[in-house]
């Protein structure tokens, strides 16, 4: 067990590799209960929204779909990122980190209380993601024929409310699945049914290799609020268009947008047999250098993958300093693995 | 509860000794290194003839997780490296106390272990984290 943001979580229920590739291959189930659900209740919630995420609630138009967005601070830094959910037109929800929960919850609500919005933190719901190329029809047999139907017939980035849960086809692993929100004292039993139905428990080195794997950037290692979406893998959420929309973090992404970006984010992939970390020194050719900022084993690859925050001018490879060796790297454009295929070239 | 054999030695770096009949010595880490180091990925093996001082980093486990250096106990040669692990470094999640051994020394001189831990010893040190 480890200490995560004031959560005692699991690591990994056995062995954290056996948990990567049961995901991978078949399906695993997370309990994600340490993030933060908020709902924002109020006629003019759109429009909060509108102003504190990058990207573009207005994309939400149908109840249930779901948008992945930075919030941003006025230096264009990342305060947290998050999904957001259009419920109802007074209704969405926010599902934020962990780790950020005290300001974002101090952020949102200083912008909503001039707007008369209600935030209500969700502490009375659980959060399991079950991932996995049959994680969805394993999941489904736990329901009633109703219900089934309901959240297989979801689109990908969509959820449904079924009674007291509501469900969403999202995750944080690169293959198709759940994340379930329900009444905490309902979780335990839908996590033995799930085991019962052939879903592996899976902790949170599993969730790390498997996010790794899938290029998703991690809060706090691969950005944070001295860092910009767009030197950070994530120009694709920010919407710059419509133009009068002003949100905040705009004018100093438009300034970085002008100027160009002096770094950017790539993959790493190892080309020996060691293992990238966090913090570790990417020297560039031709003079600079940059920064590891998550790495890991990755158990599909067979092989040490990485993000890093490197010079614009970065090429095909670099070194990378682990354990007081310089070893060698090839940069490769994220994800490395999806939907159970390896997307690199070794 | 992780398993620590009374017939073995231990060190506070978690690694564990087998002194066999003729001297050479057998080194490999404890269940409860494996236990917190987590799936093994890599190990980093020496080369067969190495001389090591006492105390001397030989080799390296690598997890998912962390990395973790092996110290020489005591000044020895290497006289056998287990090369299974190159292939199957989950041997040492298996098995610690058996397949998964690490290396083989032999010792340069007699009688130089006297910082090494009985395994009750060992079980207060691990129990402490």
């Amino acid at each position: 067990m480890v200490d995560f943001g004031g959560w005692d979580m699991p690591v990994a229920f056995g062995s954290q590799i056996e948990e990567h590739h049961a995901v991978r291959n078949a399906a695993g189930v997370f309990d994600v209960s340490h993030m933060c659900v908020v709902d924002l209740i109020g006629g003019r919630t759109r429009e909060l929204l509108s102003r504190l995420l990058a990207n573009d609630i207005a994309r939400l138009k149908v109840p249930g779909s779901a948008l992945y967005s930075c919030m941003l601070n006025e230096q264009g830094g990342v305060i947290d990122d998050l999904i957001a959910y259009y419920l109802a037109d007074d209704h969405f929800r926010l599902v934020v980190n962990a780790s950020t929960r005290d300001k974002d919850l101090a952020w949102i609500g200083a912008h909503a209380t001039q707007l008369d919005l209600r935030l209500l933190e969700r502490r009375d719901l659980a959060m399991l993601a079950v991932q996995g190329p049959l994680a969805r029809q394993r999941t489904a047999t736990l329901l009633s024929s109703e219900a089934a139907s309901a959240v297989m017939s979801l689109l990908p980035f969509h959820g449904a409310q079924i009674g007291d849960w509501f469900v969403a086809r999202t995750g944080y692993t690169g293959e198709d699945g759940f994340e379930i929100m329900l009444p905490a004292g309902d979780a335990a039993k839908l996590w033995q049914g799930l085991n019962a139905a052939g879903v592996r428990s899976c902790g949170l080195g599993a969730r790390d290799t498997l996010r790794l794997e899938a290029g998703m950037n991690l809060y706090g290692n691969d950005m944070d609020e001295h860092t910009n979406p767009l030197e950070s893998g994530l120009a694709w959420t920010v919407a710059f268009a419509p133009t009068q929309r002003d949100f905040i973090g705009r004018a100093a992404l438009e300034l970085i947008r002008a100027r160009g970006s002096e770094h950017k984010r790539v993959g790493l992939v190892l080309q020996e047999r060691a293992v990238l970390r966090s913090h570790q020194r990417v020297i560039v050719s031709g003079g600079g250098e940059g920064e590891v900022t998550s790495g890991t084993y990755s158990p599909t690859l067979s092989r040490s993958i990485g993000l890093a925050r490197v010079p614009i001018s970065t090429g095909a490879s670099v070194q990378v300093e682990v354990r007081g060796r310089m070893l060698p790297a090839l940069t490769v454009r994220p994800p490395f693995v999806r939907h159970g295929r390896p997307l690199i070239q070794l | 509860m992780s398993k620590i054999p009374a017939d073995l030695k231990y060190t506070r770096s978690h690694e564990w000794l087998k002194t066999m009949p003729d001297g050479i010595i057998e080194i490999g880490i404890s269940d409860h290194a494996q236990e917190a180091l987590g799936d093994l990925v890599f190990v980093e093996l020496p080369e067969v003839g190495r001389s090591l001082a006492a105390g001397e980093a030989c080799a390296v486990v690598e997890s998912v997780k962390a990395a973790s250096d092996i110290y020489a106990p005591v000044a020895a040669t290497v006289v056998a490296i287990n090369v299974q692990l190159a292939e199957a470094p989950e041997l040492i999640n298996q098995d610690p106390y058996g397949r998964g051994w690490i290396l083989r020394l032999k010792p340069t001189a007699q009688g130089a272990d006297s910082g090494l831990l009985s395994a009750h010893d060992y079980q207060v040190l691990a129990a402490e984290g």
